[in-house]
């Protein structure tokens, strides 16, 4: 699915304005730890979190995530938002808490990768 | 053999927020460079899980990444406290890391198996209060 697709499935607002929406993406991974992260993800492209620190935006650079949605409403630090504009890295925020954001994109068919 | 093309950080062991900028720019360079995503995926994630590492406990340190013809080597080295157990540390889950580390998403006791997990060789030298030297290599061929 689109990521314009994941926004308006999470009703999410976009953060870093001006990216491309049309970005294809086909999984995704929801945790709070991002060493969990690091040892368990393999080309997931979406990273759902509660956490909001720069290591988030680290993390997902490390390995090559397209998007980060913080859930629960959360808002990143202005730091945060620039080091994924360098990163290209798309941010958004979604006012649904993790289990319901997780759900939503499973049944839309984003998927856990293999 | 070639001459390595080599690159050398110092990891500032008192900001967090800086805590995986080494790692990053090691990722653009092996970019450039043209290795496959996957190799650098490997390399940038084993380097700043140390780089975390060196900040949460050692009070910051040095990396050296050298670009052999077959292989990659990150050196990380610090002035820390050392490792006293190295068998339990490598244990996933075991983790001596104040709560505060836990609250920004670190500090889960996965940090030096995730090196091992993502590196062809990794080798520990460390003394209790004199500091940790730790050798990954992944290979490129």
């Amino acid at each position: 699915m689109k990521l314009s697709d994941v926004r308006s499935a999470l009703c999410a607002t976009l953060i870093t304005e001006g990216d491309d929406l049309d970005r294809e993406v086909s999984s995704a991974c929801g945790s709070d730890m991002m060493s969990d992260v690091l040892a368990y993800v393999k080309d997931q492209a979406v990273l759902l979190t509660g956490l909001v620190n720069p290591q988030v935006i680290r993390t997902a650079e490390m390995i090559d995530m397209v998007c980060v949605i913080f859930v629960r409403g959360k808002a990143p630090t202005a730091e945060m938002i620039e080091l994924a504009r360098e990163c290209g890295i798309v941010l958004m925020r979604t006012d649904l808490r993790m289990y319901e954001a997780c759900g939503v994109l499973y049944s839309a068919g984003l998927r856990p990768n293999k | 053999m070639s001459e390595p093309y080599r690159m050398n950080f110092t990891v500032d062991g008192e900001n967090f927020t800086s805590a995986g900028d080494a790692s990053g720019r090691v990722k653009k360079a092996l970019r450039q460079l043209g290795f496959s995503p996957e190799i650098i995926r490997r390399v940038s994630i084993a380097m700043y899980e140390g780089e975390i590492n060196m900040v949460i406990h050692a009070g910051g340190g040095r990396a050296e990444v050298s670009v052999f013809d077959d292989y990659i080597e990150i050196v990380l080295e610090d002035d820390g406290p050392g490792i006293a157990d190295i068998e339990l540390a490598m244990q996933e889950g075991f983790s001596t890391a104040p709560e505060q580390v836990r609250a920004i998403g670190f500090g889960a006791g996965m940090g030096l198996p995730n090196m091992k997990r993502y590196t062809d060789e990794m080798t520990i030298d460390t003394e209790v209060m004199k500091g940790t030297r730790i050798t990954m290599r992944v290979k490129t061929v």
